[in-house]
């Protein structure tokens, strides 16, 4: 083919260009970072350094003690090392104008946000399936003991974390103080779907399966994923494009 | 326009590639931007002239999408400049290369090859890199290139899609002789296929040779568009004393 041949454009439109665009901004930041794993190694490093860390201030032989808290301590953990990795997710973008490159390319800003948050969601999970085996073994925990429903429970919590974090980085990208700024707006909105996933990652660790009793925590976990990923879908063009 | 090409998507707008109208810019207080107003018909090339902080960078960005006006409306081939029809059919060249340094050539050219869903982006991508001569660093990663390498693959990237309307941003600034070169040429070409073409520059006497017309910037606003005249080629400094002192 010769750079000068006429340029043919697929005939794919709608929800399958979307789908494909979205994909390959997935594609492409998860090339990036496994390239040059700035912000992989980062927030692995501290989600095991954290454990280890809290690890200390425990007996590991009160495994019932430990079950307790154990949702609490994950989610903070995962928590902060989200921010770690999140705010990379838009400040890549900022290098070479790489941001105003992909504004100008006929992508959707909703397909560009779910693209990044996609590949962001599959680093996140990466990090906690490794720091589980670390909690596990730290902590005398067996922790896959429901293993199935946790890993549901991850899938949902992780999602309201990549979401909000995600936004909020395309919300603070222009900000030299995003590093602390991220976390900041980050956090307070992050409590309902928090404190549900804390609650029903405790009840899991501890062996028992989700009851009547976990519905609640658990439509909430539901309901702030639906809600807040509508909600950044809708408002980041005005985010992006100021 | 565009005749070789009869398989693109149908115009939208069948004269005017660019409608600009009472577009003002606001930062905070600061207006960048004063009720600036004008019409490019297709094919035709615009030297977009003023010294520093004339707003010409501003301008550019709303005209591409990437900035939105605090008043007015730009309408890109008929359509809302941040309309994903418009910008299927604008190339942009700023100030960045907006490439990614951790990817090779081939793997950015292909990247813009599929945000603008095109056919075969591999062979898109490698006819491009063949075109601006990088073929044999085409699996290298950006990050390892020299300047100039640089600035040819983000002027690949610019006219990968064969856009109906160019907006470069300084395109001259910081190339090498080749570069220069090879844009001059591409420029050439495009205006000979009835493209339209929007480009600041600092570089008077490159621009005025490609120009048809003539936008000069003052403090935000326009002092002068138009027709470029033959005196403008003559003396380049003639449109600045006349216009602007």
């Amino acid at each position: 083919m010769s750079a000068r041949q006429p340029v043919r454009i697929e005939p794919r439109a709608g929800v399958g260009l979307f789908v494909r665009q979205a994909f390959t901004i997935t594609g492409k930041d998860l090339r990036s970072e496994l390239r040059t794993k700035e912000a992989l190694n980062a927030s692995v490093a501290f989600s095991i350094v954290i454990l280890v860390l809290f690890s200390f201030a425990f007996d590991p032989l009160a495994s019932e003690q430990v079950e307790e808290f154990s949702g609490g301590l994950l989610w903070l953990v995962f928590t902060f090392a989200g921010a770690l990795l999140l705010n990379r997710s838009f400040v890549r973008e900022m290098q070479n104008d790489c941001l105003d490159g992909l504004l100008a390319a006929p992508i959707s800003a909703a397909g560009l946000f779910l693209g990044k948050a996609l590949a962001n969601y599959a680093l996140l999970m990466a990090i906690e399936f490794v720091s589980l085996p670390v909690f596990g073994l730290f902590y005398n925990v067996r922790w896959a003991r429901q293993f199935w429903p946790l890993v549901g429970i991850l899938l949902l919590g992780t999602w309201a974390l990549t979401v909000i974090g995600t936004f909020f980085s395309a919300l603070t990208v222009n900000l030299r103080i995003r590093e602390l700024m991220l976390p900041t707006l980050v956090y307070p909105l992050m409590i309902p779907a928090l404190m549900s996933a804390m609650t029903l990652t405790t009840r899991l660790m501890s062996g028992h399966p989700l009851g009547p009793d976990e519905s609640l925590p658990l439509r909430m976990l539901v309901a702030f994923d639906i809600v807040f990923t509508l909600l950044s879908v809708a408002f980041v063009d005005t985010v992006l494009v100021g | 326009m565009n005749g070789a090409n009869p398989d693109r998507v149908p115009a939208l707008d069948p004269v005017n590639a660019l409608d600009v109208e009472n577009i003002c810019k606001y930062y905070g207080d600061f207006a960048a931007l004063r009720d600036i107003g004008f019409r490019v018909s297709r094919g035709s090339t615009v030297a977009l002239l003023g010294r520093n902080g004339a707003g010409k960078t501003s301008l550019l960005r709303i005209v591409a999408g990437l900035s939105k006006p605090s008043q007015g409306t730009v309408r890109v081939l008929g359509a809302d400049a941040r309309q994903e029809s418009a910008r299927r059919r604008i190339g942009v060249l700023g100030h960045g290369i907006s490439l990614y340094d951790e990817l090779s050539a081939t793997e950015n050219l292909m990247l813009f090859a599929r945000l603008y869903n095109l056919e075969e982006p591999r062979k898109r991508a490698h006819a491009w890199l063949e075109r601006t001569g990088l073929e044999r660093v085409r699996d290298g990663l950006v990050r390892e290139f020299s300047r100039g390498m640089r600035q040819r693959l983000a002027v690949a990237r610019a006219f990968l899609h064969e856009p109906d309307l160019l907006l470069f941003d300084e395109p001259f600034t910081a190339l090498d002789d080749r570069a220069i070169a090879l844009l001059q040429d591409l420029l050439a070409e495009a205006h000979a296929q009835g493209r339209t073409i929007v480009m600041s520059t600092h570089q008077l006497k490159e621009a005025l040779e490609l120009a048809t017309h003539v936008a000069l910037l003052r403090r935000g606003q326009i002092a002068y568009f138009g027709e470029r005249r033959q005196e403008m080629i003559e003396d380049a400094g003639w449109l600045y004393r006349t216009f602007e002192d």
